[in-house]
């Protein structure tokens, strides 16, 4: 019995010794890309057309920082909106209520079906469509009016026309992450005498975020580079126009295209990192998922029975290090 | 033990002391419509007194988990009715007799008075043991969560999991997981635990841990309804077992009578097959 042989010795047995297969083919694989890499590099940096030091010199610049700052803005406050709208869409999915669930497919229908930019010359173009804004009943009074242009100025549209567009996205990927979710969840949870809403806030959506951060993420990486489309509203502070306006005005559009793309690879690698952090902890309860993040892992003393050392014996194996852990592989549904 | 893990179901009607806990009265379930209906439960009257350990057995698809799931309004009953401690589940019958469907509220109320244990455990994967047991005596409740922890560490303690109080469901066997879910139950203080096959997704060595809490549960005074293969749970603990055939009761009776003299000739073929 093989589990046998295991008991007597309490040392573990020295691993096995053995030359390793012969692979010609990796070195000579490995040497070409090697040397297809130093000349992208020598290209990229004995170009004196690409005038790095001007790169340098504006990557810094107020204008350029300043415009960093805005993109971010952008970015998160659109992505906060969506996803606010997203939970409240998937929800009405699957409402009981039909006129919930025809609205909510209607709503993704429409927002995914067109394109962003053609959304955003929209938001950008609103004040022309409806001059004031009223609040009343509908075909009688008004009680408040206000002058659309000073509610949605050109930064509120950019925000607006890109939240919402993003929103239908993120409910297709906040439904599946609920549909993800076992209904023996719900169905215990009802049984212990929770109401539906507490039982959506309290057990199904935690467990359906395992689902639904991954691809979120990627939305939102997305959506950092998707900020560069508001010029269609026309909103002008964001980095992409920032630098090609600073681009034109000084003759050097190529220098100033790379500040841009520099900025977005930094504030992606730093968006990675926080992917990475926000799955470990909601990977926590599942087996084989790097959980624990936040909370205690399973204490390693005590009997340990059947699959009680389920997790540490998967720590083990990627401590041994012959498995690939990579923190920035994407996961879309 | 005696009856004092049993307290006193505060602020709602109780009924006579000699009402039977779980009164089921022409009880039918019919799932789907038209020509796809299917008739599931078939009549059934059933009548567990207080305190009573009631085995349901029968062959699969025989409507016992749907009987259970119906006790607890998992599923709503097509016809007839079901009373919990002398309160009618899911409906309200107005003076004029005119019947109401309660409000979710209501449902959610009567719900969690009754305890329920299912064949696949159904533990929160994304709490603790502890965190689990806590859960619904806090947001059901409104219990401190001071209060809830010390309650759950004492109900862990007793299904004999104090030590993994900490643990993570996918940390847990199956032994451990169905004991951490009975006290997840315990701790709402039930009136009424429903087991729903609660040992039969357990490996063979596991079997035994569940039943003991299982049994010590019975000896407490707790009013039982289990759907089970355990014959020898049943002869053991049982006050009554009830043996369902295609939707109905075909006998039933103390578990000497039903499990040692069956008369019925499908319930004679089905413990040849189980024992």
């Amino acid at each position: 019995m093989p589990a046998e042989t295991a008991r007597p010795g309490t040392a573990l047995p020295e691993p096995l010794r053995a030359r390793p297969v012969p692979r010609p083919g990796r070195w000579i694989s490995g040497a070409v890309v090697l040397v297809l890499a130093a000349m992208v590099v020598n290209a990229l940096v004995t170009n004196p057309n690409f005038r790095w030091d001007t790169v340098w010199l504006y990557l810094r610049d107020v204008n350029v920082v300043r415009g960093v700052g805005w993109t971010l803005v952008l970015t998160f406050g659109s992505m906060a909106i969506a996803v606010v709208l997203a939970v409240l869409l998937a929800v009405m999915r699957r409402s009981d209520n039909p006129v919930m669930r025809w609205v909510s497919w209607v709503y993704i229908w429409f927002f995914r079906g067109t394109p962003i930019y053609t959304q955003l010359v929209f938001w950008g173009l609103i004040s022309v469509l409806y001059p004031r804004l009223s609040l009343g009943v509908p075909f009688g009074p008004e009680l408040l009016v206000v002058d659309t242009r000073t509610v949605i100025t050109a930064f509120w549209a950019a925000l607006i026309g890109l939240a919402l567009n993003e929103a239908a996205y993120l409910a297709e990927i906040v439904r599946a992450g609920l549909g993800s979710v076992d209904a023996g969840q719900a169905e215990a949870a009802r049984a212990l005498g929770m109401k539906e809403g507490k039982i959506l806030r309290r057990i199904v959506l935690p467990q359906a975020m395992r689902v639904i951060v991954p691809p979120t993420g990627n939305e939102t990486i997305s959506m950092l580079k998707t900020t560069s489309l508001v010029v269609a509203v026309p909103f002008t502070l964001e980095i992409t126009y920032a630098t090609s306006a600073i681009g034109s005005r000084t003759f050097q559009p190529i220098p100033l295209l790379i500040v841009a793309a520099l900025w977005y690879l930094l504030i992606t690698s730093v968006l990675m990192v926080g992917q990475h952090h926000l799955e470990r902890h909601y990977g926590r309860g599942v087996a084989g998922g790097s959980g624990g993040g936040r909370r205690r892992r399973a204490r390693p003393s005590g009997t340990g029975g059947p699959g009680g050392g389920r997790l540490g014996r998967q720590a083990a194996i990627q401590r041994a290090g012959t498995t690939r852990e990579d923190p920035f592989v994407e996961v879309t549904p | 033990m005696s009856a004092t893990t049993v307290p006193p179901s505060d602020g709602m009607p109780d009924g006579l002391p000699d009402a039977p806990m779980v009164e089921a009265r022409g009880l039918h379930k019919v799932f789907g419509h038209g020509a796809d209906a299917l008739h599931v439960l078939r009549g059934v009257d059933l009548e567990v007194p207080r305190g009573a350990v009631c085995v349901v057995l029968g062959p699969s698809g025989s409507g016992k988990s749907t009987l259970l799931r119906c006790f607890n309004e998992l599923e709503e009953i097509t016809a007839g009715s079901v009373h919990v401690d002398g309160e009618r589940l899911g409906y309200r019958e107005d003076a004029k007799g005119v019947l109401h469907r309660l409000h979710p509220t209501r449902i959610a109320a009567q719900r969690s008075r009754i305890g329920m244990v299912f064949q696949r455990f159904h533990l929160f994967g994304h709490q603790t043991a502890l965190e689990n047991v806590m859960e619904a005596p806090v947001q059901v409740r409104g219990l401190s969560r001071r209060a809830a922890r010390e309650r759950a560490l004492e109900l862990l303690d007793r299904v004999g999991l104090a030590d993994r109080v900490d643990h993570y469901p996918v940390q847990l066997s199956g032994g451990q997981q169905q004991r951490v879910a009975i006290a997840r139950a315990l701790a709402m203080d039930p009136d009424l635990m429903l087991f729903d096959e609660p040992t039969s997704a357990l490996d063979p060595e596991l079997v035994g841990e569940v039943l003991a809490v299982m049994k010590d549960l019975a000896a407490s005074g707790m009013t039982m309804v289990v759907v089970t293969h355990e014959i020898g749970f049943a002869r053991e603990v049982a006050d009554h077992v009830v043996f369902m055939d295609d939707g109905a009761i075909v006998e039933q009776g103390p578990p000497a009578q039903v499990l040692d003299s069956p008369s019925e000739p499908r319930l004679q073929e089905f413990l040849a097959h189980v024992l």
